[in-house]
């Protein structure tokens, strides 16, 4: 008979801090080094497909899915690693060094898995949801400038596109929520068109104060107005609870917690992807972490000064900015317990509203002076 | 076919919660009808895990039926243990050595304090804090580690039995409960800087499942639920058992009776566990840990009752003998299955997310409600 005695665990929890922070800065470093190779070397190919307008948007579209793919790999193995980390574990360890290929591992296993549709589902509406919920995402990061060069589509009304087509996300679920006939997934459906839409005004609240500021919708401009001082530092009367109120959205808009009701395990099982298995729910997922790094970015675009930074180049400087953003958004998932539905809607439309309209006439004032 | 829109309107959409659902903490299942978020009402569905029990006391001597009473209240077996162990006990007027009531009670606080941190971690799960689970249970697990030190098991201890304890401490078992409890005191506070400030928790805890002073009496709720509704209702105090009368300690009461105080009382409770587990180190006396029992024991014919505080409220055991080798009637009265009797107006009116906070409060064991 032993026991294992706890000794204290100061040494323990520095050790593990510590660790932590190395291995996250290594990741950080690297993944931030990612997305330089491929484009140095496309660089010439790039110019000569730039001359052909269809050949110059296959590039970039394939180049954004592959991007959103990867970096959805990588989003999904930090989020696994940073929840083991503040809840006293490990984490994904054991495929390929610190697990970095769980994700991978994980996605062959979804890609091999029976597709199940219930018998009693609507199969065009079940189907079509989780792209549905997808696609959307995936069009806003045609407009995402990680750096002056290197975006996609510089959209004239690129804040009003990002606003226009992101809301669809709330069709998708909800698509999934009623296709899947499901109680579990039609009570989360209803609960996320509700919370999305409403947490829609405020969010676009913040974006309008940015784009007041800035007399600009162009996301690249937005960045460039601010190459001398980030928005939230410049502002920072008006900016500061503005980019509280936008992260809050951001929170409700992904569906995490505090605010994952839509998907609320300990109550509707897992909600509108209740019934969903194999590459649909991969999608969801794809989704949902796609998404994540969208808002991080955006909100980098908006308040952060976009890919403005010394020494390093602007690109790593955005997906620094970004990873951190989302670190944040990690911390404050793995933190928080849910709100009830009632006080969702009720903090959204009694507290951030108002609040969001009067920090909006303030910036316009000082947008007018 | 797709539900349709009037289908979905209508205020009869019936949900089955259970019995596979993560949050019904074991094979319950709740018919609950809803209006959109709203509950109109809700039955529990019991019995999934029903095993007879109490019919197979019937068939076995006495002391064969304790590992069966690990597999009630399987969070806290060796309060079960001790509950069945009394009533043998008084049925067959035996008397314990003083150090096996010692370690007795030492042993079932330290299961006591075992389970209320399953409920703290799985009640934020149901509140939806997942990190504060993994907190609790790793505390949990130290304590399990300490249980298995002394008893060589981790769940189902057999152990507390007709007449005392089978062994005494082993070496060495004071220092490790001592360090452990050192540890889970900082985790405690680290617990309620985590959750029990938080503003979010709060609000889904504070004022939601409220059950006042008289209805808490009228339907016999005992132990932390009835303590969250401001009555001081405890078996330990108030007809004390084994050595509880000769150890100092508080009884927590809470007069608000919404989930929030039937929290704290569990949270207060495991200070309170510390307290007696460390008296009664300080108090032992030296000397026999088992009675000389017969090899075949028959009891005269009479019958008793004996009246426990487990973790989760008053666990009886009434226990009837004719002079033979098996009990005629064996009784339990179980604290969960009282709760979940409440949970149906408790219930009514309450969002659905509130249906899991109310449930989670009352922390139920479906392994003594079926039996």
């Amino acid at each position: 008979m032993s026991v294992r005695v706890y000794t204290s665990s100061k040494s323990y929890r520095a050790g593990q801090f510590f660790g932590g922070l190395i291995v996250s800065l290594i990741i950080i470093a690297v993944a931030s080094l990612l997305p330089l190779l491929p484009w140095y070397k496309l660089n010439p190919v790039l110019d000569f497909i730039g001359l052909h307008p269809w050949l110059n948007a296959f590039l970039k579209a394939f180049v954004v899915v592959n991007f959103v793919a990867l970096h959805v790999l990588f989003l999904i193995w930090l989020e696994r690693k940073f929840a083991g980390w503040m809840q006293a574990r490990l984490g994904p360890k054991h495929v390929g060094w610190q697990g970095l290929g769980q994700t991978l591992a994980d996605a062959i296993k979804l890609f091999l898995k029976e597709d199940i549709v219930p018998a009693k589902a609507d199969r065009q509406l079940f189907a079509i949801a989780p792209f549905l919920s997808f696609m959307p995402t995936l069009l806003t990061f045609m407009v995402l400038p990680f750096s002056a060069a290197w975006i996609a589509y510089d959209y004239d009304l690129g804040a009003l596109f990002v606003v226009a087509v992101s809301t669809n996300v709330a069709l998708g679920v909800l698509a999934a929520g009623w296709g899947a006939n499901n109680k579990y997934s039609i009570l989360g459906g209803a609960r996320a068109v509700a919370q999305l839409l409403s947490y829609e005004i405020p969010m676009v609240m913040m974006i309008l104060a940015v784009v007041t500021l800035s007399d600009t919708m162009s996301m690249k401009q937005i960045v460039l107005r601010q190459a001398h001082m980030w928005n939230i530092v410049a502002y920072w009367p008006v900016m500061i609870p503005a980019f509280l109120i936008f992260l809050t959205c951001a929170l409700a808009e992904l569906n995490r917690t505090p605010f994952d009701l839509p998907e609320a395990e300990s109550e509707l099982v897992s909600g509108f992807h209740t019934e969903y298995s194999g590459m649909r729910f991969a999608f969801f997922y794809l989704a949902e972490f796609a998404n994540n790094f969208f808002s991080a970015g955006f909100a980098v675009t908006l308040f952060f000064g976009g890919w403005y930074g010394p020494i390093l180049p602007p690109v790593v400087w955005f997906t620094l900015k970004t990873l951190i953003l989302i670190c944040v958004m990690m911390w404050i998932r793995w933190t928080l317990p849910r709100l009830r539905i009632d006080q969702v809607m009720g903090f959204c439309w009694k507290v951030l509203v108002p609040i969001s309209l009067v920090i909006y006439c303030i910036t316009a004032l000082i947008a007018l002076k | 076919m797709p539900l349709t829109s009037t289908e979905i309107s209508s205020p009869g959409m019936t949900i089955n919660m259970g019995p596979q659902h993560p949050s019904t903490h074991g094979v319950l299942r709740l018919l609950v009808e809803l209006d959109g978020e709203v509950v109109h009402s809700c039955r529990p569905v019991i019995g999934y895990l029903h095993r007879g029990l109490e019919k197979m006391f019937e068939a076995r001597p006495y002391r064969q039926c304790i590992p069966f009473t690990d597999r009630l209240d399987y969070l806290a077996a060796l309060n079960n243990n001790l509950a069945i162990s009394q009533a043998v006990e008084r049925v067959g007027n035996i008397a314990v050595p003083d150090r096996a009531q010692y370690i007795r009670v030492m042993l079932c606080e330290m299961n006591r304090i075992a389970s209320h941190l399953v409920f703290i971690g799985t009640y934020a799960t149901d509140i939806g804090a997942t990190t504060v689970f993994l907190y609790a249970f790793r505390d949990r697990e130290k304590m399990l580690d300490l249980l298995e030190m002394m008893t060589g098991a981790r769940l189902t201890y057999n152990w507390i039995r007709p007449g005392g304890v089978p062994t005494d401490l082993p070496e060495g078992f004071e220092k490790a409960v001592r360090s452990v409890f050192e540890e889970l005191k900082v985790t405690l506070d680290e617990n309620n800087r985590l959750l029990t400030g938080n503003r979010i928790f709060r609000v889904r805890t504070e004022g939601i499942g409220v059950i006042s002073k008289e209805h808490a009496i009228a339907w016999g709720a005992t132990g932390p639920v009835i303590r969250g509704s401001g009555v001081p209702y405890d078996i330990r105090k108030i007809a004390p058992y084994e050595v509880y009368d000769r150890l100092d300690f508080d009884v927590p009461v809470f007069d608000q009776g919404d989930c929030m105080a039937r929290y704290l009382v569990r949270i207060e409770e495991i200070r309170q566990s510390m307290r007696i587990v460390e008296q009664c180190f300080k108090d032992m006396p030296e000397g026999e840990i088992m009675t000389k029992m017969p090899k075949i024991f028959r009891p005269p014919a009479g019958q008793a009752y004996s009246r426990t505080e487990s973790p989760r409220g008053e666990l009886s055991f009434f226990m009837v003998s004719d002079g033979s080798l098996n009990p005629v009637r064996v009784h339990v009265r179980a604290p969960s299955f009282i709760h979940l009797s409440m949970l149906p107006d408790l219930l009514k009116g309450v969002k659905v997310a509130d249906v899991i906070a109310i449930l989670g409060s009352l922390d139920t064991v479906l392994g003594e409600v079926d039996r």
